[in-house]
């Protein structure tokens, strides 16, 4: 029984673990497959969502002729922009300061308070800031809707600023004031537009997170505030049919397009991944 | 301030010019930190460098040089003492003000910015014309030969070409003076040899009066006109390169610009203008002395090893027997065991070798010349 | 060194204020307020009475009988303990799963790393709502995992798999929805890692395993860690998963929460389980704190 040792005996390198490829190919399948299931049954031309029937582009007609979503998804747009605008103003102020301030008391303890909406269950942000603006009477309809949407937006913004800050070598602005730049023209001619990629990707996670919410917004948002999320979860609680899914669909391509869009923007440009 | 080429006809440094010292640092320190944790990188600097000079500040890292550098651009607020520019005090000046400009170690290039750009930021914020901007960012480039990349942005430029471009940029404003800090260490071994004349000659059209830190004694040895040798903090020696080589004020002095060969040895009397010293080993050898008396941590002979004459056996002041060779290509080091605790080390031209080659264990005389031998503080 | 664009205190102190005042108003504040609420007795119609009780934490374990006895009453600790142990079952198989793909991330051309990056960033900034939808087409009764089944007539018409509403329903949804944070994190510790190290221990004669366990989980276990604790905390106090996908029979505390608050109007008992929930996050995070700290690898400096 005993012939040549076959080649695939041979000793492979360490990281070279058999079906490893097969894993991670698996993995994609497995992260991608529900979304495209989503996508592929949008286009069924049956009112039953899991039985199908033909190919037909009805449900998106009518996902857009449908009032209601028009509206839900005009509110997501003004919550979102109006919160990714105000929370990167802020994130930026306050990355800014602590990026450059130099050290002192209390630096711990603010970058913590900054990134404590990220820790806290977002449940329990919901719940008690429902309870808190029923509690205080504050009643601006979408108004309370963007507060809390900015509360959990400035971590969000606040990462990839202070990450470029970080990055970004203090030399370039000690040269901007050695050839006679101002404290204000160092930070408009050199800071600012080498932050920009930062304040940009900040801006960009910030949106997709406020567009994206869910939870917050159902708890926070009264009757006639509803967005895009919270208009899917009330039609998925009431019976499903393919126009969630035709819904669902666009959102999802609203982000992968954002996301990727992002991804490229940081990859080219000058001053990128440079110390 | 004079624009570039205009300073050609100036008088050449070290000339006893006139005027007052294009730097004067009065007694600056700088401490980091407070308490037990405080770090002295600076302990009393005091020297002038003149205008039109070429100084080098050198010294090894942590002596306090790009610290010192920092003080004069304005980056760094000195914890005492006064820095004097052209007479004026400017410890108050903030960088932004300060009409000195600095060619950073790594650049420090603005990438969002094209070379033409770089060069004229400076002068932008001056507020000089257009015009005049245009024409100084062409006339910089032509001086560093990067006319044909004015466009470009410093991601596609080679090491040298970023090189030339921050230096560019740094005179374009024609400053009073113009601080480098180590310009040239993140550079090849050849491209850092061919910027070394380059700059030199800059320097010499321009007129602007260079400082330069480096810890490379062959830089400082074959730019500067004087050098300061840096140490924990204080100045150890300023001086032209040939006297700081030939007649370094100390042991520290001695052992970092070049090779040396340190005798520990005791002095026993005087005649001359020379000083008689004994060794460990019991040799009397004459030597000249340093001009600052030996300090209380003993004292040294020192000398260069190319100063170490090597006769045949016999004919030495001292004899010895060769313990090693290290061939070096031009040059072969041989360290000569002479009694002492410590081998001499010589260093012979290979040219003057012949066939004549040395071997381990060759026995052969040492001349010790007074004339080269020097005795320090240890 | 101080440098622009802050050097005053002032200019300090108006930089950072409008992110502190706005997470202290409308973030620390109203968890107070909540931890406030939890010591207080229910309205009728949600709300609460200013009346001090520590009835809510005590309803958590126990059932107030009619003459006025406590019986323990283990509805709600189940909650409590499903919530962990399915939060620790997604964290575990987010593991399994997540390690050999980001070390197969990690050992591809440069190039290629930066594109698998990306495919796995994708999904996790996409609606988490829709995406967890998505899974109830697929595991839901005639969705795409039956459809075969009772294509085959191996399904009755009336039957079902019973896939959805189930924990394990859950515990994929969570798995699915949280995995990148468990790729990403680990894959970062691991593309640093210098490959020469393992070549140095096999030259040292250590065998694979041992090389493995030695050198490249020690070197790893920050990535490991934050993987972990990224899936875990999200998963403990995950609301549309078992929303969705428990269907309303298999509560986890966010779900509990949420359903206080709305359905039930029982502010004080949600504000409590709020509470708990809370503190379940804050020990796993100290836990970290600790752990985060370097130390040597067991068994390093024998």
């Amino acid at each position: 029984m005993t012939g040549p040792r076959p080649a695939a005996r041979r000793r492979r390198p360490f990281g070279e673990v058999p079906g490893l490829g097969t894993l991670a190919a698996g993995f994609l399948v497995f992260l991608y497959a529900p979304i495209a299931v989503l996508v592929a049954y949008s286009f069924n031309a049956g009112s039953i969502v899991m039985v199908w029937t033909g190919f037909s582009t009805d449900w998106y007609a009518r996902a857009f002729a449908n009032a209601d979503i028009r509206q839900a998804a005009f509110n997501s747009l003004v919550v979102a922009v109006t919160a990714t605008a105000i929370a990167t103003v802020v994130a930026t102020l306050a990355a800014l300061v602590l990026a450059r301030g130099g050290r002192f008391r209390g630096s711990e303890a603010v970058l913590g308070l900054i990134s404590l909406p990220l820790m806290v269950p977002e449940i329990v942000t919901a719940v008690a800031v429902l309870v808190f603006f029923s509690g205080i009477g504050l009643n601006l309809g979408l108004g309370n809707v963007v507060i809390a949407h900015v509360t959990f937006c400035i971590p969000f913004a606040f990462m990839p600023i202070r990450a470029r800050l970080d990055g970004m070598d203090t030399t370039l602005e000690q040269a901007a004031q050695d050839l006679y730049a101002s404290e204000w023209a160092t930070f408009r001619l050199v800071t600012l537009p080498l932050l920009m990629p930062g304040v940009l990707a900040g801006a960009m996670l910030s949106f997709v997170i406020s567009m994206d919410d869910f939870i917050i917004t159902m708890m926070v948002a009264g009757a006639g505030d509803t967005t895009l999320p919270v208009y899917i979860y009330s039609m998925i609680r009431h019976g499903i049919t393919p126009e969630v899914n035709a819904v669902s669909s666009i959102l999802l391509l609203v982000s992968i397009v954002l996301v990727t869009l992002y991804w490229f923007m940081t990859r080219t440009g000058p001053g990128t991944a440079r110390r | 301030m004079t624009t570039a080429g205009a300073g050609a006809a100036r008088p050449r440094a070290g000339a006893g010019g006139a005027g007052p010292a294009a730097v004067a640092l009065r007694d600056v320190a700088k401490t980091y930190g407070r308490g037990a944790h405080a770090v002295e990188a600076l302990r009393g600097v005091s020297f002038e460098i003149r205008d039109n000079e070429f100084f080098t500040l050198l010294g090894p890292s942590g002596c306090g040089k790009t610290t010192l550098l920092r003080a004069i651009a304005g980056f760094e607020q000195a914890s005492a003492g006064a820095i004097l520019l052209f007479g004026a005090d400017i410890v108050d000046v903030p960088a932004h003000r300060r009409p000195v400009n600095t060619v950073f170690q790594h650049y420090a290039l603005f990438p969002h910015m094209t070379v033409a750009a770089n060069v004229a930021f400076g002068l932008r914020r001056l507020r000089r014309p257009e015009g005049e901007i245009a024409r100084q960012v062409a006339a910089m480039l032509a001086l560093v030969k990067m006319e044909a990349l004015a466009d470009r942005l410093p991601g596609q430029l080679s090491g040298g070409q970023k090189q030339r471009v921050a230096l560019a940029r740094a005179l374009a404003p024609a400053p009073k003076v113009l601080l480098l800090d180590e310009p040239l260490s993140a550079l090849d071994l050849k491209l850092r040899q061919a910027m070394r004349q380059e700059l030199k000659q800059i320097q010499a059209t321009t007129g602007i009066t260079f400082i330069f830190v480096t810890h490379d004694q062959e830089e400082a040895l074959s730019m500067s006109d004087r050098i300061a040798v840096m140490s924990e903090g204080r100045v150890q020696q300023i001086g032209p390169p040939a006297e700081i080589y030939e007649h370094p004020a100390n042991r520290f002095v001695a052992g970092f610009v070049g090779d040396a060969n340190f005798i520990p040895a005791t002095v026993v009397g005087e005649e001359g203008g020379r000083v008689r010293c004994r060794t460990p080993a019991g040799l009397v050898l004459a030597a000249g002395a340093a001009p600052s008396p030996p300090g209380g941590r003993g004292t040294v002979l020192f000398v260069r090893p190319e100063k170490v004459g090597l006769v045949p056996a016999g004919q030495g002041t001292v004899e010895g027997r060769v313990r090693g060779l290290q061939y070096l290509g031009d040059a072969v080091l041989i360290e000569i065991d002479i009694g002492e605790a410590l081998p001499l080390v010589a260093s012979e031209r290979m040219a003057r070798l012949g066939q004549a080659a040395r071997r381990p264990g060759d026995r052969l005389g040492v001349v010790l010349d007074p004339a080269a031998l020097q005795l320090l503080a240890g | 060194m101080a440098l622009l664009p802050a050097r005053a205190p002032l200019r300090r102190t108006l930089g950072l204020l409008p992110a502190v005042a706005i997470i202290l108003a409308f973030m620390v504040v109203p968890v107070a307020i909540m931890a406030v609420f939890s010591f207080l007795v229910p309205r009728s119609f949600g709300g609460v009475e200013w009346t001090f009780s520590t009835d809510a934490y005590v309803q958590i374990l126990f059932e107030r009988m009619l003459d006025d006895s406590l019986r323990f009453s283990p509805g709600y600790l189940m909650i409590v303990l499903r919530s962990f142990g399915l939060a620790l079952l997604a964290t575990v198989s987010c593991l399994l799963v997540g390690f050999p793909v980001a070390w197969f991330m990690a050992r591809r051309p440069p190039g290629e790393r930066n594109l698998w990056v990306l495919l796995i960033t994708i999904p996790f900034w996409t609606n988490q709502l829709v995406r967890t939808f998505a899974w109830i087409i697929i595991l839901g009764r005639n969705g795409v995992i039956e459809a075969p089944f009772r294509w085959a007539g191996i399904l009755d018409q009336g039957a079902t798999l019973g896939l959805m509403y189930s924990n394990l329903a859950i515990t994929v949804g969570l798995t699915y929805t949280f995995i990148p944070l468990m790729v990403l994190p680990i894959y970062a510790s691991l593309e640093k890692l210098d490959f020469s190290l393992v070549e140095a221990a096999a030259d040292l004669y250590s065998s694979r395993l041992a090389t493995f366990r030695r050198v490249v989980i020690p070197l790893a276990r920050p990535g490991i860690i934050a993987g972990c604790l990224l899936v875990f905390i999200p998963s403990l106090g995950a609301f549309i998963q078992p929303d969705l996908l428990g269907g309303g029979k298999k509560l986890m505390l966010g779900t509990l929460v949420q359903f206080q608050f709305t359905t039930a109007r029982n502010w004080p008992f949600g504000a409590a389980i709020a509470m708990v929930l809370l503190a379940l996050v804050m020990v796993v995070l100290i836990l970290h704190a600790r752990a985060a700290r370097p130390h040597p690898a067991p068994g390093g400096g024998q």
